[in-house]
């Protein structure tokens, strides 16, 4: 269990996370939907310590966050952010042995390299293990980070918009693999989307925030509604249930 | 070309190791007084030759060269990006402007505590040049050592200003113009020092680089991305400031080397390092070897030519990056 107290940040006089109280659950997958500058991101960043806090604590199984030593936080969570730019030339094997390094301080044990090789074969990366990460293409890299943090072996996964500057065809494979991932490791895999439909299809539950605030929580039933989205976004949605997902539409 | 790239990072340092250990042997027979390795035993004049200069003239080179490289490395990474090295970034300047500051000062100062406040002001130096590129947004990434170089212009030039004024300008080009001429026994065991902070940069090589994967990343794994910033600099800052000491600066050692390994090898550091360190050793040796041979009996120091090769394949790089290194 992830709890978040209170967490508030300010920039200036603008307050993008508003005393934001949440729990996080042991399993399944959390998605954080909102328009842009409802503080999702910030939310995330705070709770995986990339950001400090303004006020307010978060403690990943009881271990506080901000005041454990990283090392200690990092193997029981690992955060994924879309990678601005990484222009380190780094092979897919090396990338994946970094997830280790909470737990082997970068000797790796043997445990680390049976580690390394699931997370390989799991993310369906065995064939491009030696291929530098800035040759690969935006689906395979993304692939890559998920094996790192697979290898990382942590109960939490947060991600950052990890669908970002991917094509349909590259987004739902790495949703599917999320969801596997949840389904088949327990993990509790945490993230940002953008797009409500991802969010609708694959989550146990959604968050949506609005100006700093949580609005909804709920699994999608209860969120993936035309008044609930109609209140996050400001837009007019129309929901239909296709195939027994709540699919919006927000295209007129 | 997954498997030979494997095979090239596996049999690298193997033979930049051969390439050391023969420029070595090379290096120590060349010189105007004959040594007869035959002689050696039997004679004290050969064997004082030996142990005195020309041992100590090629340990001198082998620690300097492979730290220098080391450093330049470690800056590269820290940096994000492939520019950046000791002469492109202040850092040597900064030092040679410590080590006036500690002559004028307290020239009684012992060689240690000159070594020291040259190190304090390359890493002061250092840290301005790096939270300047942290704040300002470049359109290329070539600006950024441009941006040292001028930084590096300015540190000279304050320099030049006191030294002038203090009768040291010959002294300030001495320590900006890397010469192994004048190494014998007792007057480069500095280097040692420079030599062993390489190795620590060694152990230390995952945290180098999952800090140039970028502060995100390296929180990720619990790696303190501040602390492993602040160390990397100052291994830098100590390299730069014990070479500059005692041989002087040898210009864009520190560029060139990283950027030809990890070229080859990608930037995994840990993998790369031991190869950077032997082909910047490899480096100093031949050109030291050059610089004795070409005006026999005379010498050429190492620092010009290291230079001028340096800034050649320097204008190089930032001719031809179209693709490779344009993005930082």
């Amino acid at each position: 269990m992830i709890t978040i107290d209170s967490l508030t940040k300010a920039y200036d006089t603008t307050t993008v996370v508003d005393h934001v109280s949440l729990q996080l659950p042991d399993a399944g997958v959390t998605s954080l939907i909102g328009p842009n500058g409802a503080g999702k991101s910030t939310l995330l960043s705070m709770v995986s310590r990339i950001l400090g806090a303004d006020a307010g604590s978060v403690s990943v199984e009881g271990l506080d966050v901000f005041h454990a030593p990283s090392k200690d936080v990092a193997k029981k969570l690992s955060i994924l952010r879309q990678d601005a730019h990484t222009t380190a030339r780094i092979t897919v094997q090396e990338l994946v042995e970094f997830g280790r390094y909470p737990h082997s301080r970068g000797r790796l044990t043997p445990e680390c390299r049976a580690a390394v090789a699931e997370a390989l074969q799991y993310c369906d990366l065995v064939e491009l293990a030696d291929r530098p990460i800035h040759q690969l293409s935006g689906g395979q890299r993304q692939r890559a980070y998920v094996a790192m943090v697979l290898a990382q072996d942590t109960r939490y996964v947060l991600l950052d918009e990890p669908l970002n500057n991917l094509d349909m065809v590259h987004a739902t494979g790495l949703m599917q693999l999320l969801r596997r991932l949840a389904d088949e490791k327990g993990k509790s895999i945490v993230l940002v989307l953008h797009d409500v439909n991802y969010a609708s299809v694959y989550s146990d539950r959604i968050i949506a925030m609005r100006h700093g605030a949580v609005v909804h929580d709920g699994p999608p039933e209860t969120v993936i509604t035309e008044h609930a989205l109609g209140e996050v976004y400001d837009m007019e949605f129309s929901v239909h249930t296709l195939n027994g997902d709540r699919i919006a539409a927000y295209f007129r | 070309m997954a498997p030979q790239r494997s095979t090239v990072a596996a049999a690298a340092p193997w033979v930049a190791a051969a390439a050391v250990l023969i420029l070595a042997i090379v290096s120590i027979f060349i010189g105007v007084a004959d040594v007869d390795f035959r002689a050696l035993w039997s004679d004290p004049e050969s064997r004082q030759i030996f142990l005195q200069s020309r041992l100590p003239r090629t340990f001198a080179i082998i620690l300097a060269g492979s730290a220098l490289a080391v450093a330049g490395l470690i800056m590269q990474h820290l940096a994000r990006n492939r520019f950046v090295a000791p002469s492109t970034a202040g850092t040597v300047d900064a030092a040679a402007l410590g080590l006036l500051a500690v002559t004028i000062l307290a020239p009684g100062t012992a060689i240690m505590g000159k070594i020291a406040i040259a190190c304090v002001f390359a890493l002061a130096g250092t840290a301005l040049f790096i939270a300047l590129i942290q704040r300002v947004q470049f359109k290329d990434v070539v600006y950024v050592p441009l941006i040292g170089i001028v930084l590096g212009g300015v540190y000279a030039a304050i320099g030049e200003f006191f030294a002038y004024r203090t009768n040291l300008t010959q002294t300030m080009s001495v320590w900006m113009n890397g010469d192994f001429s004048g190494i014998i026994q007792g007057r480069y065991e500095t280097l040692w020092l420079a030599g062993g902070v390489a190795v620590l940069a060694y152990v230390f090589a995952n945290w180098f680089t999952a800090a140039g994967m970028g502060r995100d990343f390296a929180t990720n794994i619990g790696v303190n991305f501040r602390l492993a910033m602040a160390g990397g600099l100052t291994i830098a800052a100590l390299v730069t400031a014990v070479v500059v000491t005692t041989v002087g600066a040898i210009p864009f050692l520190g560029l060139i080397v990283p950027n030809i390994v990890t070229m080859m090898l990608g930037d995994n550091l840990r993998r790369v390092l031991p190869t950077t360190a032997l082909l910047g050793a490899a480096l100093v040796l031949v050109c030291d070897i050059v610089g004795r041979v070409v005006i026999f009996p005379y010498e050429i120091a190492v620092g010009v030519i290291v230079g001028t090769l340096g800034s050649a394949v320097f204008l190089a790089m930032i001719l031809r990056r179209s693709n490779r290194y344009a993005n930082a």
